[in-house]
């Protein structure tokens, strides 16, 4: 199995989330995998907990929310921390995410409804190694996916395609 | 491909192939000159070149273990990465965007112009304007400058159209697609220009000028040019009577060799040619080479920078096309009723999604941050460049902590801003916002300073020998068989981009050097 897996058709929404729990807006957890809620896509895991790896998920998109860019694509941009090295720096990070989370009221991060609460507790350890480094490889996990860039409307390399001088590199029609 | 020998002791050796280095190369070897030119990095042409922001970044940038200090906000944001330049054969002429300006005449005279700024160590340069105009001339023939030499100004892309009608809607009256070292029309055996972007990945149609592909060739073909790449200068030799002899260098594999040389001129840009001044002390000179004045290493400079970007509610797509040609020059002048001395200059800029990411507002996150990012596409961007006071504190020094691979000690770069700096930038960043404002931008963002790509200033030229490092040829006034020949000899910084200018001096310095040597005064 990849590391992720786009599930296009073949696994039903059904079975794959048979045995799922639903854990914040758009994330399934079940066992040793998180998924997309409408079963998009799957991440297995390996090394960190699938509920750890959904925490991640969910913090990437409120460090770095665009509301047009699918949960998969955050998957991807954390999916590295799913490694013996990271393991217990992810484990002790995501348990005083939580732990700030039950200190406001809620169950975990996870279950903190409004962007606006969870960006309240990132808040709380913004100075944290923990935080420092997820935030710090967002910058190219996320942002360096050239299927992210489409979505920016970005169009990456222009060499092969004989730069833009025929393609519009003055095409602007409305200054 | 011609071969010195190591104990070769006529040759004159370069240390670092970019716009002073590989200029000055080609020039001595036009004149029949022995060179063996050093070149820490490795040799990437064209071909090589990547459309990949992070891709490219990883193969050409200088990566070596560096250190920051200051309250510069790079020394935050990018604390090991202080300057963002190349190591490669063609140096940051890879990297650089290709704008090409004169200075000012005023510029070579701050001293007496501007007059005294407390904390600002201003000094007049030895040479004017009309010493170098000659030099200028041939500088912008030789790299092909649009709007000289009747080249064509480059077409303007859309981030320039965005650009330039927001600047005549506030009364700008200088604003064009600049002086290019781009070609417009097909020029020397190179294309024009594509509008490929990526101007700062390496132009992969070659259509910028980069001495890795223009002057080393040409250099390389008389016979007389040895370019060795992937040899990285430690140290340079000296004898008892204080002139230098050679210098030592490790190769790919980490060996190290020692190359002879009547002559050698460093051009490592500011941070390394310092650095290597320093490394190279001895017994004789205990303090580095060249520093009786104790001024290598002052003064750096890295021009006083800032971005403006802007979202529109339709879509620019910035990324397309020549990456700076696009120049509004109104505030380049000297006028203090603005509240600070010098000038700046507005360039159109653009940086891809990765890069965005990146520099718009460095360590940030959360909505305002990605709202900003959502607007990718509807983007414009310009940098400002203006002069940046020179600070004696203000200094490149060894870091005796941290090592590099070779187990030299790092540079340390410190900088902190001066008043002047800081009132200059805020006053640009509100007129940059303006110019988009007047043509609708629905948000303006003030962006800070990137890691340093005009480093200056840190082995500056003096009249006199107790006021700076080199005399008016770029020669060490301690040591007259050591020769500077990249920014670090600026005496200050200017408004403009220092390219045009180290071409300028290096083309000088071939004249002057062929002088000395048939003179057998060096």
């Amino acid at each position: 199995m990849e590391t992720i897996t786009t599930n296009a058709r073949g696994i039903s929404r059904r079975d794959l989330l048979k045995g799922c729990v639903m854990v914040g807006a758009s994330l399934a957890v079940g066992s040793g995998f998180v998924a997309g809620s409408s079963a998009a896509w799957a991440m297995e895991t390996n090394h960190v907990t699938p509920s750890e790896m959904a925490t991640l998920i969910q913090m990437a998109r409120d460090i770095y929310p665009h509301n047009h860019v699918a949960d998969e694509y955050y998957a991807r941009a954390v999916k590295g921390y799913d490694s013996e090295d990271f393991k217990s720096q992810i484990a002790a990070g995501i348990n005083a995410l939580n732990a700030a989370a039950q200190g406001q009221g809620y169950a975990s991060y996870l279950s903190v409804p409004w962007e606006a609460d969870r960006v309240k507790i990132l808040q709380s350890m913004e100075d944290s190694s923990f935080f420092q480094t997820i935030r710090g490889n967002l910058i190219t996990g996320l942002y360096n996916q050239p299927e992210v860039w489409t979505l920016f409307g970005y169009e990456g390399e222009s060499y092969s395609k004989g730069g833009y001088i025929n393609r519009g590199f003055n095409d602007i029609n409305w200054i | 491909m011609t071969k010195f020998d190591l104990n070769d002791d006529s040759v004159v050796v370069i240390v670092g192939t970019g716009a002073g280095g590989g200029t000055l190369a080609n020039e001595l070897a036009q004149k029949g000159i022995k060179v063996v030119a050093l070149e820490a990095g490795g040799r990437h042409l064209p071909q090589d070149y990547q459309n990949d922001e992070w891709g490219s970044f990883g193969q050409i940038s200088w990566l070596d273990a560096r250190t920051t200090s200051g309250d510069w906000r790079v020394a935050r944001d990018f604390s090991g990465l202080p300057s963002w330049i190349v190591k490669a054969v063609g140096g940051s002429t890879v990297h650089w965007a290709g704008a090409s300006i004169r200075f000012q005449e005023h510029e070579f005279k701050t001293k007496t112009v501007y007059g005294n700024v407390t904390g600002a160590n201003l000094l007049d340069w030895p040479i004017g304007l009309s010493e170098l105009e000659p030099y200028y001339d041939r500088a912008e023939k030789k790299m092909g400058v649009t709007r000289t030499n009747g080249i064509p100004g480059l077409p303007g892309n859309n981030n320039y159209k965005v650009f330039e009608a927001g600047a005549k809607k506030v009364g700008y009256q200088n604003v064009h697609t600049g002086n290019m070292a781009i070609n417009s029309e097909p020029r020397d055996g190179r294309v024009g220009c594509q509008q490929a972007g990526f101007c700062f990945q390496g132009c992969k149609f070659g259509a910028k000028w980069s001495t890795a592909y223009t002057e080393i060739p040409k250099g390389e073909a008389t016979g007389n040019l040895e370019v060795r790449e992937n040899a990285h200068v430690l140290k340079v030799e000296h004898d008892a009577t204080g002139k230098v002899t050679g210098v030592l260098y490790a190769d790919k594999d980490g060996n190290q060799h020692l190359q002879k040389a009547r002559i050698v001129s460093i051009a490592g840009n500011s941070i390394e040619s310092p650095r290597l001044l320093l490394n190279s002390s001895s017994s004789l000179f205990p303090d580095g080479l060249a520093n009786s004045s104790g001024q290598v290493g002052r003064n750096y400079m890295r021009h006083m920078t800032a971005s403006v970007y802007a979202a529109f509610d339709k879509p620019v797509r910035m990324w397309r096309g020549t990456t700076m040609a696009g120049i509004i020059t109104d505030e380049s002048k000297h006028d203090p009723s603005r509240g600070f001395v010098g000038g700046f200059e507005l360039e159109t800029l653009s940086l891809g999604l990765p890069f965005m990411a990146a520099f718009l507002n460095p360590g940030a996150w959360g909505r305002e941050f990605s709202s900003a990012l959502d607007s990718y596409e509807n983007m414009a961007g310009m940098w400002i460049v203006g002069e940046d006071m020179p600070q004696e504190t203000n200094r490149v020094t060894l870091n005796h902590d941290v090592k590099d691979q070779y187990g030299l000690p790092a540079p340390n770069v410190h900088f902190d801003d001066h008043p002047n700096d800081v009132a200059m930038r805020n006053y640009a960043w509100k007129k940059g916002a303006e110019i988009y404002d007047a043509v609708g931008a629905t948000k303006t963002y003030p962006t800070p300073p990137y890691p340093s790509t005009h480093n200056l200033g840190t082995n500056r030229m003096s009249a006199k020998p107790r006021d700076g490092v080199v005399n008016k040829w770029g020669q060490t006034h301690d040591i007259n068989n050591l020769f500077i020949s990249d920014g670090s000899q600026f005496t200050t910084g200017a408004a403009e981009n220092p390219t045009l200018t180290i071409v300028a001096l290096a083309i000088r310095q071939a004249e002057y050097i062929a002088e000395q040597m048939n003179m057998r005064a060096i």
